[in-house]
C-alpha cells in the first residue's frame, strides 16, 4: 500500500508552493503516508497544518560524527514524528513517520522562515545554550535535563510553525518534517542565504526614518521593553531558586543529627528517628520543585527570544520605509533636475551642470542626451517607488494583522504561564504541609 | 547532586561560649567582668565565695533531701508557689560603664519570704553571682544555664534590641528553672536576689567565707582533679558518655539552625529583587496589567509571610537549642565535679592505707638510727611513730567518714536532678521542635491561600473578560 501512495505521491507536484522556486526544482518528495488530497482539503478548510498532522519531537540521542579531519564531534539529534491526524482519530493505530533532525537543521529552517517571512514574528528556538542557569543546573549542553527541555522546546516551535495561517503551508517546511535527506541541499537552492546576509545587514544598520508608521514604533520600542524586563525576570528568578535550594538542603542536615541523636536517647529515639526521615525527604524535595519550576522559564524565556523577532519585524518595516523614501527623494530630485535642464535654470546641483559652467556650455545634442537619459531614469524610479509602496503597505499590512495574532497569543500563553506558576507554587505548599505536618507529628512523639 | 550547599561540610566554628569551669567559682576571678555592658573593669569583686552555711549541716539529714521519689519529681501543678517575671530592661548611665538592668517580680506564698510581692532590678552581673552561689552551694545539682555574653559571630550589637529580648527570656527562664527546683529554690541566697534592694544585695554579696578558706578549697579541688578519680560508677560513666554525644548533637543543631536563618536571609534577599520585577513589567502590558500585578503582589505576601517564619525560627528554637549547648557544658562541669569529690575520697583512702601500712610495717633500720642520732630510745621512738600515727589514722578515718557521706551525697543529688533534667530536656526541645513544625505548617497554609486567591482573581477576569466580549 505504502507503494502505491508512493507512486501517487511522485506524481504530484510540491504543495501550495508559494514560493515560486520551489515550483521549479524537482524534488522528488517521499510522501509516505499523506496524498494530495491532504493539501487540497487544507487549502479548501483553511486549516493550518497541525490540525491535519501530528507533530512530535519524541527523543533525543548522542551521536558522534567527524567533523573535520581528525575532529571528532558528540552532537545531539532529535526525533521528529509525524502522523496524520484523520487516521490517529479514527482510531487506526498508525506507526509514525519519523526522520532525525539536530539543532542546527532547526536553525537553517526557521533562518529560512524569518526571511522568507519577513512579516510574521517567527517563533524562536530553544536557547543554543544554557543561559540564567542557577546553581543546580550544569551549563553543559550534554546535561540529560537540558536536551530534554530542548527537545520540548524544538517540538513548541515545530507546532507553532504548523498552526500559523501562513507558515504552516511552506513547502520546505513540510518538507523538513518528512524528508530526511537533502532537505538542506533544497534549502540551500532557495537562496535564501543571501537574502539572509542581507537581511542581518539591515537589521543592525541605523538609518533615521522620517514617516514611520507609528504603531510599528511603539511595538518596535514595546519590544525592547519586553526583552529588558524578561531578562530581568529570569535572572532574579534564577537566584531565587538558588537560594531556597540552599534553605531546603540544609535542613537535610537535621535528617542526619536528629539519626544519630536517636541513638542515645530512649524514649526520644523513636520519634526522633521518624522526624529525621521526614527532614530528609523535604530536603529532597526541592529538586523536583525546582525542575517542574524550569518549565515556568523556559516559557517566560520564550517570549524573551520573541521580543527579538517581534522587533525584527519593526524594523523590516522601518527599512521599507526607509528604502521608499530614499527612492521618492532620488526621483523627485530627478524630476527637478530635468525640469531644470528643460527650462534652461539650474537650480538642482548636478555634475554635469558643474562641468558646463567651467568648461564651457554642452552642445544642443548633450543636452537633448542628458535630458533622454533623466526621462528614462525617472520612469524607471517611478517604476521603484511604486513597487516600493506596495511592498511597504503590504509589509504593514500583514506584518500589523501577525503582530495582533502574535499579541493575542503572547496574552494567552503567558496568562497560563502564570497559571501554572501558581498552581506549582501552590503543590509546592501542599508538600510543605505534608512534611511538617508528619515531622509535628513525630515530635509530637518524642 | 551539585549545589553550594556541601551537606556534611557545614564549617566548625570555634566554641563561642565563655561558661566558667568548675573550679572558676571557687577561685578569686580578678580578670575581666563577666558583664556585657561594661566598659571598665569593675573594680568590686563580686564572684561568690565557696560552699555556703548549708554545707555545715549535717550530711545525713541532707541525702534524705537528694532521693527523689520518681512521682514526687515535679511539683504537681498547682503546688508551684513562686512566680518570677523578668522584664522592662532599661539602660542606666554612669561615669564609669553603661549597663542594662531588668526589673524582676516575685509572688510568692513561701514562709521564708517576709512579704508575698517583690520587685526589684537586677543586672547580669548579678544573675551570675546568684549562679556561681547556687552552684558552689550544689556542686552535683544542675543549674540551668545563662545566656551567655557578648557573642562576636553573630555580630549581634551590644544594646541591640534583639540581642536584649533574647537575654531577657533567657535570664527569666533560669529564674523559672530555679524556682521549679525543689532544693535550689530554698537557697538563701535565692532569696536575698529575689527581695533584696540594691545595696542590701551588694552587702550580702561581700559576706561568705574569705579569702584563705576559699584558697584551700581551690588547691584541694586542684589537687583531686589532677589526680583524677579512678573507680567511677558505671552510671557515671555512662552518663558521661551521653553528655558527650549530646553536646555534639546540640552543637551540630545549633549550628544547623543558625545556617537555615542565614539562607533563608539571602532568600528573602533575591525574593525583594524578584517580586518588582512583575510590577514593572505590568506598566509595558495592557492585557497582561492585572495578572502581572497579582503575581507580584502575591510574591511580596509570601516574602512576608517567610519573615516572619524566619522570626519564628530565631526567636524559638535557636534560642532552645542553643541552651542545650550551654547546658551540655553545666552537665559536664558537674560531672566533673561530682568526680573530684570522688577523687579527694580515694585520696583520703589511699593516704589512710599508706599510714596503715607504715604502722603495721617492721621498724625500719634508718628509722631507728635517726631517732638514736637525737638521742632517743628506739624503743620510746618506735613508740611514739606508733602513737602518732595512731593518732593521724584516726583523724583519717573521721575525715573519710565525713568523706563518704559526702560523696554519697553528692552521687545521689546528681542522679536525682539527673533524671529532672532529661525529663525537662525532653519537654522544653520537643516543644521548641513541634512549635517550629507548626510555624512551617502555618507558613505553607498561609502561602497555599495567597496563591489560590491569586487563581482566583484569574478566572474572575477570564469571566470579566468574556463578559465584555460578549457585550462587545
Amino acid at each position: 500500500m505504502a507503494d502505491a501512495e508512493r507512486e501517487d505521491a511522485a506524481e504530484t507536484d510540491t504543495p501550495n508552493a508559494s514560493d515560486t522556486q520551489e515550483k521549479n526544482t524537482n524534488i522528488t518528495i517521499q510522501r509516505i503516508s499523506f496524498n494530495a488530497q491532504f493539501w487540497k482539503q487544507m487549502a479548501e478548510d483553511g486549516s493550518t497544518l497541525l490540525k491535519r498532522m501530528e507533530i512530535t519531537v519524541a527523543e533525543a540521542e548522542k551521536r558522534t560524527g567527524k567533523k573535520a579531519v581528525n575532529m571528532q564531534e558528540t552532537y545531539t539529534v532529535y526525533l521528529l514524528e509525524t502522523r496524520p491526524s484523520a487516521a490517529v482519530n479514527e482510531g487506526q493505530s498508525v506507526a509514525p513517520d519519523a526522520l532525525w533532525r539536530r539543532y542546527s537543521e532547526f536553525e537553517l529552517l526557521r533562518n529560512y522562515l524569518l526571511v522568507t517571512y519577513p512579516f510574521i514574528v517567527v517563533p524562536p528556538l530553544p536557547e543554543k545554550r544554557a543561559e540564567f542557569v542557577w546553581h543546580k543546573l550544569s551549563a553543559d549542553n550534554m546535561d540529560p535535563d537540558f536536551v530534554e527541555r530542548r527537545r520540548v522546546g524544538l517540538e513548541n516551535f515545530l507546532l507553532r510553525v504548523a498552526s500559523h495561517p501562513v507558515m504552516s503551508s511552506d513547502g520546505i517546511f513540510y518538507h523538513f518534517l518528512t524528508q530526511e535527506r537533502g532537505w538542506k541541499e533544497v534549502v540551500y537552492e532557495t537562496g535564501f542565504q543571501a537574502k539572509a546576509e542581507s537581511r542581518l545587514r539591515a537589521l543592525n544598520a541605523t538609518f533615521r526614518v522620517k514617516n514611520p508608521d507609528k504603531r510599528f514604533m511603539e511595538m518596535k520600542h514595546y519590544s525592547d521593553e519586553l526583552q529588558s524586563i524578561t531578562s530581568q525576570l529570569l535572572r532574579a528568578r534564577a537566584r531565587v531558586a538558588d537560594r531556597l535550594y540552599g534553605v531546603y538542603k540544609v535542613h537535610g542536615n537535621y535528617g542526619r543529627v536528629f539519626s544519630e541523636w536517636s541513638a542515645i536517647e530512649k524514649e526520644m529515639g523513636d520519634g526522633l528517628q521518624s522526624a529525621g526521615h521526614h527532614m530528609d525527604a523535604y530536603a529532597a524535595s526541592i529538586d523536583d520543585i525546582l525542575e517542574e519550576e524550569e518549565h515556568y522559564a523556559d516559557q517566560i524565556k520564550e517570549y524573551l527570544f520573541f521580543s527579538e523577532a517581534l522587533r525584527a519585524v519593526c524594523r523590516k518595516h522601518e527599512l521599507s520605509q526607509y528604502e521608499l523614501e530614499t527612492e521618492s527623494l532620488d526621483l523627485a530630485s530627478k524630476k527637478q533636475q530635468r525640469d531644470e535642464l528643460a527650462t534652461g535654470t539650474m537650480r538642482t546641483f548636478s555634475f554635469k551642470g558643474m562641468t558646463t559652467k567651467l568648461f564651457g556650455q554642452e552642445t544642443a545634442d548633450q543636452r537633448e542626451a542628458r535630458l533622454k537619459l533623466l526621462e528614462e531614469q525617472i520612469v524607471e524610479g517611478e517604476e521603484t517607488v511604486r513597487e516600493k509602496t506596495t511592498e511597504c503597505e503590504e509589509h504593514v499590512c500583514s506584518g500589523w494583522v501577525d503582530i495582533q495574532r502574535f499579541k493575542e497569543q503572547k496574552d494567552r500563553d503567558l496568562r497560563e504561564a502564570f497559571i501554572n506558576y501558581a498552581f506549582m507554587q501552590m503543590s509546592m505548599c501542599r508538600k510543605g504541609i505534608q512534611m511538617w505536618t508528619n515531622a509535628k507529628e513525630c515530635f509530637s512523639k518524642m | 547532586m551539585s549545589g553550594n550547599v556541601a551537606d556534611s561540610a557545614i564549617s566548625p566554628t570555634s566554641p563561642t561560649q565563655t561558661i566558667p569551669a568548675d573550679l572558676s567559682g571557687q577561685m578569686l576571678e580578678l580578670d575581666e567582668d563577666d558583664d556585657l555592658e561594661v566598659f571598665s573593669k569593675d573594680t568590686t569583686n563580686t564572684d561568690g565565695g565557696s560552699f555556703n552555711a548549708s554545707m555545715q549541716t549535717s550530711p545525713g539529714s541532707m541525702i534524705n533531701q537528694y532521693k527523689f521519689d520518681e512521682e514526687d519529681e515535679e511539683q504537681e501543678p498547682g503546688a508551684k508557689d513562686i512566680f518570677i517575671t523578668v522584664d522592662d530592661p532599661e539602660s542606666h548611665v554612669t561615669t564609669i560603664e553603661t549597663f542594662i538592668t531588668y526589673r524582676v517580680l516575685t509572688k510568692t506564698t513561701r514562709g521564708e519570704f517576709d512579704s508575698s510581692e517583690y520587685e526589684v532590678r537586677r543586672r547580669y552581673q548579678d544573675f551570675l553571682w546568684l549562679r556561681g552561689r547556687l552552684e558552689e552551694a550544689h556542686p552535683t545539682l544542675i543549674v540551668h544555664p545563662l545566656p551567655e555574653k557578648f557573642v562576636m559571630k553573630g555580630m549581634v550589637e551590644r544594646f541591640n534590641d534583639d540581642f536584649i529580648e533574647t537575654r531577657r527570656r533567657a535570664l527569666h527562664r533560669f529564674l523559672d528553672r530555679v524556682a521549679d527546683h525543689p532544693i535550689l529554690s530554698c537557697n538563701e541566697d535565692f532569696r536575698v536576689f529575689l527581695s533584696a534592694q540594691a545595696w542590701e544585695l551588694t552587702s550580702h554579696k561581700k559576706q561568705g567565707p574569705g579569702f584563705l578558706t576559699r584558697m584551700g578549697e581551690t588547691v584541694r579541688a586542684v589537687a583531686a582533679s589532677v589526680r583524677g578519680v579512678k573507680n567511677r560508677p558505671e552510671e557515671f560513666n555512662s552518663i558521661q558518655e551521653y553528655v558527650e554525644a549530646f553536646s555534639q548533637k546540640m552543637t551540630s543543631l545549633d549550628r544547623i539552625t543558625q545556617r537555615i536563618t542565614k539562607e533563608e536571609k539571602e532568600y528573602l534577599e533575591e525574593l525583594k529583587e524578584y517580586a518588582p520585577t512583575y510590577t514593572l513589567w505590568s506598566g509595558s502590558e495592557e492585557e497582561l496589567a492585572e495578572p502581572l500585578k497579582g503575581m507580584a503582589n502575591s510574591l511580596d505576601r509570601c516574602y512576608q509571610e517567610t519573615e516572619e517564619q524566619g522570626r519564628q525560627l530565631s526567636d524559638c528554637l535557636a534560642p532552645a537549642l542553643h541552651e542545650y549547648v550551654l547546658c551540655s557544658e553545666t552537665l559536664k562541669a558537674v560531672l566533673r565535679r561530682r568526680d573530684n569529690i570522688q577523687a579527694e575520697l580515694e585520696a583520703k583512702n589511699e593516704a589512710l592505707a599508706t599510714k596503715r601500712a607504715d604502722r603495721d610495717a617492721e621498724p625500719r633500720e634508718r628509722g631507728v638510727v635517726w631517732q638514736s642520732l637525737l638521742g632517743k630510745n628506739p624503743e620510746e621512738a618506735r613508740q611514739l611513730k606508733q602513737q602518732r600515727l595512731a593518732g593521724e589514722i584516726d583523724e583519717l578515718k573521721e575525715e573519710i567518714d565525713k568523706m563518704e557521706d559526702r560523696v554519697e551525697w553528692a552521687n545521689n543529688a546528681l542522679k536525682g536532678d539527673w533524671g529532672r533534667w532529661q525529663r525537662s530536656m525532653r519537654s522544653d526541645l520537643k516543644e521548641a521542635f513541634l512549635s517550629t513544625a507548626q510555624k512551617n505548617v502555618d507558613y505553607y497554609e498561609k502561602c497555599l491561600a495567597v496563591w489560590e486567591s491569586f487563581l482566583l482573581s484569574m478566572r474572575a477576569e477570564v469571566s470579566e473578560v468574556d463578559q465584555r466580549a460578549g457585550d462587545s
